[in-house]
């Protein structure tokens, strides 16, 4: 229910008194409605729920918690530990 | 995709967990709230490649389960209209309610049908106006900003048969109430990053002060709920108790203030009972008098319905991190997702669908 999905705006437009913008999901894009990001535009990302983008993609955090996970990725290489996806694809797309 | 697949990168998690390994010192008991996160630790099998001295149980945080019987009964009734078109959700058309579901009635004949969006109703609206369109507003905060839309979008239009059967529940009085109850053992919140996305963590700090408690917004996939899980554990090994934030990409501490003003002016807070666990003061949102035309419990007169919640189903111990599903007798046996006895079989956030999903065994 409250599962929502990054997607990137590729344009915007106005309808019933309300700013859309067409979002690129993977493979798939979608209408999406903008009126609680009015801070994002055409080339950012938004994070996307029932139909609403309710965040714009901080992308200097994003870097940063990448670049800092990254650094520990380098320090253990060499870890017993495995992650293995163990079941069928869960509802990641917007559908769900 | 992007801001997906680095968080679901196998050599990070395997940072993480060793990193973990040599933080842990002593036993933890940590709860994720969210229901989609109780999935993501399931499908990766994160609960089982965490160090054996943390115990991952799992929290209410699924608003198809707690959704109270009474709201699914009186969908139910409403949905049974001949002159109606219930949308919904597609994970509430098999929630069981007293008597029946909504797929029984979509299959006797019943207009129910399934939407993505609250937006959606509305178009439905527009389009049949002989019809009365009542769409089945569940959820969290992170739904209602969109579901208050649907309704200021309607009154806005002056959409007459329009109208919202609005249920939705609050984070924080629930976990409020887990800290209170005296058989809790949760040392530890991994809080929902999209409700967190609306409303900010300001209402977490406040717990995390009150109840000596630490709590860690958390993201939705491996890499962040393996970082959530070492965020936490550093600070109970260091005795600390703060609100601090993994999901960064997405939650500000203030959360999204057109988001929160928009909830605001479409609903209020109430009293709200939980399916399973009883009524939490102050744990729900409703819709404002000012709203009362677009009210479906005012306009169809349902108000005062009650129901009785069937004594088969353990939900409430499972929704309150009491009991794992599989301690459950009815689980995988006379309770499957094809029959479930109760909500957490069905949803896809339920703590039952997850454990029957992935297979996990007592």
């Amino acid at each position: 229910m409250c599962l929502a999905v990054p997607g990137k705006i590729l344009e915007t437009k106005e309808e019933n008194g309300s700013r859309l913008g067409r979002v690129q999901f993977g493979g798939i894009t979608r209408l999406v409605q903008l009126d609680f990001v009015p801070e994002a535009g055409v080339g950012d990302y938004v994070i996307v729920h029932v139909g609403f983008a309710l965040s714009k993609v901080n992308a200097e955090e994003a870097q940063r918690t990448y670049e800092m996970l990254e650094e520990m990725g380098m320090l253990e290489q060499d870890s017993e530990v495995r992650i293995q996806d163990s079941g069928p694809p869960s509802s990641d797309s917007p559908e769900s | 995709m992007k801001y997906l697949d680095e968080y679901r990168d196998a050599r990070l998690a395997r940072a993480l967990l060793a990193d973990l390994a040599k933080r842990v010192t002593r036993p933890w008991v940590l709860m994720e709230i969210c229901g989609g996160q109780t999935h993501t630790l399931m499908r990766y099998g994160i609960d089982e490649l965490v160090p054996s001295q943390i115990e991952l149980v799992h929290g209410p945080g699924c608003p198809v389960c707690v959704t109270a019987l009474e709201t699914i009964d009186k969908a139910i009734h409403i949905a049974s209209l001949a002159d109606v078109t219930l949308v919904s959700y597609g994970d509430m058309l098999r929630v069981p309610g007293s008597h029946s579901d909504l797929f029984r009635v979509k299959a006797a004949g019943g207009d129910v049908r399934i939407a993505y969006s609250p937006m959606e109703a509305l178009k439905v609206a527009r389009a049949n106006p002989g019809r009365r369109v009542v769409f089945l507003g569940i959820g969290f905060e992170t739904t209602a900003p969109p579901n208050a839309m649907a309704v200021w979008q309607a009154a806005r239009e002056g959409l007459g048969n329009f109208s919202m059967l609005a249920s939705h529940f609050l984070v924080p009085p629930a976990i409020r109430l887990l800290l209170e109850s005296p058989t809790n053992r949760v040392q530890g919140f991994i809080a929902p990053g999209h409700v967190c996305t609306v409303m900010g963590y300001r209402q977490y700090d406040e717990l995390c002060r009150e109840y000596h408690v630490p709590i860690v917004v958390g993201g939705f996939e491996p890499v962040d709920l393996l970082e959530a899980i070492s965020m936490l554990v550093a600070q109970l090994e260091e005795g600390r108790a703060e609100a601090e934030n993994q999901y960064v990409r997405s939650v500000g501490y203030e959360g999204n203030r057109p988001a929160q003003e928009l909830m605001e002016r479409v609903f209020e807070v109430s009293d709200r009972k939980w399916r399973g666990i009883g009524v939490i003061p102050r744990s729900g949102l409703r819709l404002r008098e000012e709203f009362a035309a677009y009210d479906a419990e005012k306009v169809f007169g349902v108000e005062d319905t009650t129901a009785d919640e069937p004594a088969e189903c353990l939900s409430a111990q499972v929704l309150q991190g009491l009991m794992k599903p599989v301690d459950c007798p009815a689980f995988a046996v006379r309770c499957t997702p094809e029959t479930p006895l109760g909500a957490p079989m069905v949803s896809a956030e339920g703590a039952c669908a997850a454990y029957y999903q992935y297979r996990r065994s007592a």
